[in-house]
This record gives C-alpha cells, structure tokens and sequence, in this order.
C-alpha cells in the first residue's frame, strides 16, 4: 500500500503539514480560516520534529503487524480491510492512551479538543487523492508512495 | 477442520482473527457462559461511570461473528473437556467436537479469606454482571462503599464509583497506590490526585473482618479501624481461571502452561490470556501476564497455530495506560529496580503533576514511568521491546519532546523510510 515517507534534506521544518493535517481532520476541511477560527481545532495527525538544521514529519506508519490494533482496549483502532490503512474509530475510542504506549514510531496524539480521542493519520482516507500534507508540503518533502 | 474457543473476550476474539488470516473456511464454535456479544472488559469502569453506553462496550463490531463465520454458543458454560473424545461438554448437556481447541477461559477475581464474605453488598469488579450490580445497588441508595485494593482494577472501581456520588475509602495492602506499576513518587503524587476527586485511601493494610447482619454495614480493618459502608468492592486482582482444566492432564502452573506456539502439553490444545503463564521481555521469564494486549497476541498468535501456520510469540510486555481525571499516566517494564546493576533518570514537576522515570540496564530500557506528559510513550516501549542500546541519546530521554530527531540519522532513516514495519 502507497504510505506518506519524509524527504529530510527537502524539509524546511515550516509545519504547513500540521496546518493542513489539521484542517483537513477538522469540520472546515476546505476553509482554512474557518478550520482555525471556528470551534474546536482537532490536534495534527503529523508530526515535525526538528533540531536545525535537520527536519522532518512522521505519521503513522499503518504498519503492518500494528501493535496499536492489538493493543486497543476497545477495538476502536483497526486496520480497515479495504485500504489497508490503521484506522481509529472516534466513536468507540475513549481515550485511554493505550496506542500512544503501544506505537514505537509514536504517531498517535492525545486529542482532548472534544471528547478524547487517539488522533492518528488515516491517510485522509475520506477524500481522495494524496493526503492533504503531502499535497500541501511547499517544497516537495513528503511523498505518497509504495515501498518494498 | 473443527475450531472451538472457550471465551469471549481479547484471547477468544484474538484467536478467532489469528484463525482467520490463515483459514476463512474452517467452522469456529465460540462457547461463553456470558450471555453477551463480546465487550471490552477494561470498558466496565467507564460504563459504570456513565462515560461509555451500552452499544459502545462491544469489542468487535456487532456483526463481527457473522463476518468471521463464527456459531457463538453465548450464556452456556463450558463444564467439561474431554480430550481423548475430543469434545467440549456443555452444561446444556451437548456435546461440541474439536479438532483444535483454544481455553481462554480468562481470570477469576481473588478474594482472600476474612470473616463476614457471606453477606449482602458484596462485588467483584471484573465482569460487565459485577457493575450491573454494582450500579443497580447504587440506584438502589448505596451511599457509602469500601474498595479492597489500589491496583488497576480498584483505582479504576474508585474512580467511577466517585463519579457516582459515593463516599468512598480505598483500602491497600502495600504502602502506596498502584504499586505494581508505579514507584513511590509517581504513586504519592497520583494518590493526591485522586484525593482530590474525593477518595480516601488507607494504605499499609487490609480488611479483617466485614460487619452486618446480612448486608454490609462495615469493615474492620488489620489495624482495628472500622469504617462503615453498604458496599464493598473486592478488587485486589485476578488469578487464572483454570476451574475447567483441572484433573484433565492439562498441565498448570500458576496458569496453564503453553509453549511458544501457545500450545498447551496436549496436543491440538492451546491456552491463552488471563487463563495461562506466557514469556514475558524484561523479565525473560514465564508468567502470567493479566493485561488485554497481551491476551489479545497470545490469542492471535495461537489462532494462526491452529490454523497451521506455524508462528512465534513474540514475548509479552508488563505495560498499562491508565488515567483519573484529567492525569493520564503510562508505564512499563521494571519500574522499581532493587540493585545496583540499573541506571534510573528522573525528573518531576510535582506541581503539575508530571513525572518521568526511565529505568536502564547496561544502556537498555528496561521500563519507564510517564505521568501526565504521556505523548510519544511508544518509542520508549520501542526501544524497549528491541533491547536498543540508547547511550548515543541517554540524555535526551527524559525530554517530553524526546523522539526520532534523537536518534542517529541512519537508524532514524532505516525506520522511517521502509515499506511495511
């Protein structure tokens, strides 16, 4: 399945993958104003790590043996069988934070914009094409590919 | 191929799902003497404090043992094996054939001896029945209760039933709160917080004796305090529920025994979850290991076995994620090392209620403590499961913002950059 990889050398560290991540999850997903300004803003699904000069963004893997799906206390995250993708469902999540213990790559944030909920990339998986950072990173960093 | 499962909880559904990736054909028969669709047990809590409905317990999908093609034989206990015949013999009176058999059959609450256990108003706090009760007794005007352990399951118990408007005193053998999974700082500063909501604790000591004629109306403790309450919650823990397997070759040690392949010493049996002993990282030794992660893999593990591809446990991990309130807090591993040969870093911010602890052996985490800044936990646990030498950034492990920017660049680039983890 295709995943988001990180091109360091052509990271910026700018975060408009967080901004956009976040619009794109949030009821605004084609308003960036009204994604900011109106109601709750959910947390970015991505996340920039930096230590100049060298940056990067890190989602979630949809790893393949995830141990966030074998760990979920409620069955809420699951890989959905289509896709292929680790999906969280936010209705039946009740934000214990077993995940956040669980993912070795640390992708899953504690989302307490609402009700609690693990937020975690679904690859944007309700619209199609590339997910909205990589089709929003200004300077070619992220990339939407299949890897062996 | 005939597969029946006793359970119906992580290590049942965990087998059903190792089952399928491997077999779509074979008949699965799920036997539960709980007449309900599968539900998360770690849920109970949060149903009993109102946080989660009814609809929301369900651990799978309600239509998940019509997409498994699974025949659940649901509120039916399973009495009796019998191996050489190759059946399950319900208490129904049928008999359900095997030819591979998974007991996970789970725990039982332990309930340890004192006077007075006879009387009305007593609870265990492991079933979705126990909070039913439970909650039915609070309807009925239960005001004042005592819970019997400060461990997972009682903090949790204390916390809904706070939540519930009951004056509430927790009673804990050891001296601090949590004590399997937190040490002495991060517990005094988790049982200030629980304080706070309301909760009273009496730690260093146990209940001797419980008072009333047929109903509860108190509890003496060890040290001769009385308290008085209508309720008392029994939550110390759980032991393995191996009621069914006794006398029937099946071998148990404190749990029943499996090999790697989470076969028991009979064949075409296997044994998984709270019900069996499992090999646990860290520790590198056998034990049973009550967490629901772990059921969950031992389960899938020994589905996939069943269904004949051979596969490894790769080894359960001692880790918790649980919070009160707003105070989330996540451990894992050895957490109160008692030699010399460990290396502990800490920091605490008490006042905002943080606390971070990492426990080292020669360069390698061993376990660790996050309370309140809990993001980013699984890169410890990572680090931790792949015995990773972390001396290049030692220092960096007690940032909150510790993550993959630490690690050196090939091995931060060989993670990131694969295709399927």
């Amino acid at each position: 399945m295709k995943r988001v990889y990180a091109k360091e050398e052509a990271c910026v560290g700018c975060r408009l993958c967080e901004v956009h991540c976040i619009v794109a999850h949030s009821k605004y997903p084609d308003n960036i104003i009204k994604a900011f300004r109106k109601g709750n803003r959910p947390a970015a699904r991505v996340f920039v790590e930096e230590n100049k000069p060298v940056s990067f963004a890190l989602q979630c893997r949809h790893c393949e043996d995830a141990p966030c799906t074998r760990a979920c206390i409620t069955g809420a995250m699951h890989r959905d069988y289509h896709s292929g993708a680790v999906i969280n469902d936010e209705e039946r999540c009740v934000g214990c934070w077993t995940c956040i213990i669980a993912c070795p790559y640390g992708a899953i944030r504690r989302d307490e914009s609402g009700k609690k909920v693990a937020a975690k990339c679904d690859l944007c998986s309700a619209k199609e094409g590339e997910p909205a950072c990589v089709a929003n990173c200004p300077n070619d960093a992220l990339v939407f590919e299949e890897r062996q | 191929m005939d597969y029946v499962i006793i359970g119906n909880s992580a290590a049942a559904i965990g087998s059903v799902e190792g089952i399928r990736q491997i077999d779509r054909e074979g008949r699965i028969t799920l036997i539960s003497d709980e007449p309900y669709h599968t539900y998360s047990r770690p849920l109970i809590s949060y149903w009993l404090a109102g946080k989660v409905t009814e609809d929301k317990m369900t651990y799978r999908d309600k239509n998940f043992y019509e997409v498994n093609n699974i025949t659940p034989i649901l509120g039916v206990k399973a009495e009796a094996l019998d191996l050489k015949g190759k059946t399950v013999k319900l208490a129904s009176g049928e008999a359900v054939p095997y030819d591979k058999l998974m007991i996970a059959t789970g725990g039982k609450p332990v309930i340890p001896p004192m006077e007075g256990l006879d009387k009305k108003g007593i609870f265990s706090f492991l079933k979705y029945d126990d909070v039913r009760e439970i909650k039915e007794a609070v309807s009925g005007g239960k005001k004042k209760a005592v819970i019997i352990g400060a461990g997972l399951i009682g903090t949790k118990a204390a916390e809904a039933l706070v939540k519930l408007g009951l004056d509430l005193t927790v009673v804990e053998l050891a001296g601090r709160v949590l004590p399997a999974i937190l040490d002495h700082r991060a517990a005094s500063i988790v049982q200030g917080y629980m304080e706070n909501m309301g909760i009273k604790f009496e730690l260093n000591s146990t209940v001797a004796k419980v008072l009333g004629d047929s109903e509860v109306t108190g509890v003496v403790l060890n040290n001769g305090k009385e308290i008085s309450c209508d309720m008392l919650v029994i939550a110390i823990g759980v032991r393995p529920n191996t009621d069914l397997v006794t006398d029937t070759g099946i071998l148990v040690n404190r749990g029943i025994v499996v090999n790697d392949k989470i076969e028991t010493n009979v064949s075409d049996v296997y044994a998984a979850g709270d019900v069996s002993e499992g090999y646990a990282l860290i520790w590198d030794s056998v034990m049973v290991l009550p967490l629901l992660p772990n059921a969950y893999l031992q389960g899938e593990t020994a589905g996939r076995n069943m269904a004949g591809e051979e596969t490894v446990f790769p080894g359960g991990l001692v880790m918790n994620a649980i919070g009160f309130g707003d105070l989330p807090m996540v451990t894992a591993g050895i957490v109160n090392p008692d030699s010399g040969e460990y290396e502990v870093l800490s920091n605490a911010d008490s006042e905002n209620c943080s606390y971070r602890k990492v426990v080292l052996r020669n360069n390698c985490i061993i376990g660790f403590i996050l309370l309140n800044k809990i993001d980013r936990a699984g890169i410890l646990t990572g680090l931790m499961k792949e015995k990773a030498d972390v001396s290049a950034y030692k220092d960096r492990l007690l940032c909150s913002d510790f993550g993959y920017i630490d690690f050196p660049e090939e091995v931060r680039k060989s993670k990131l950059g694969r295709g399927a983890a």
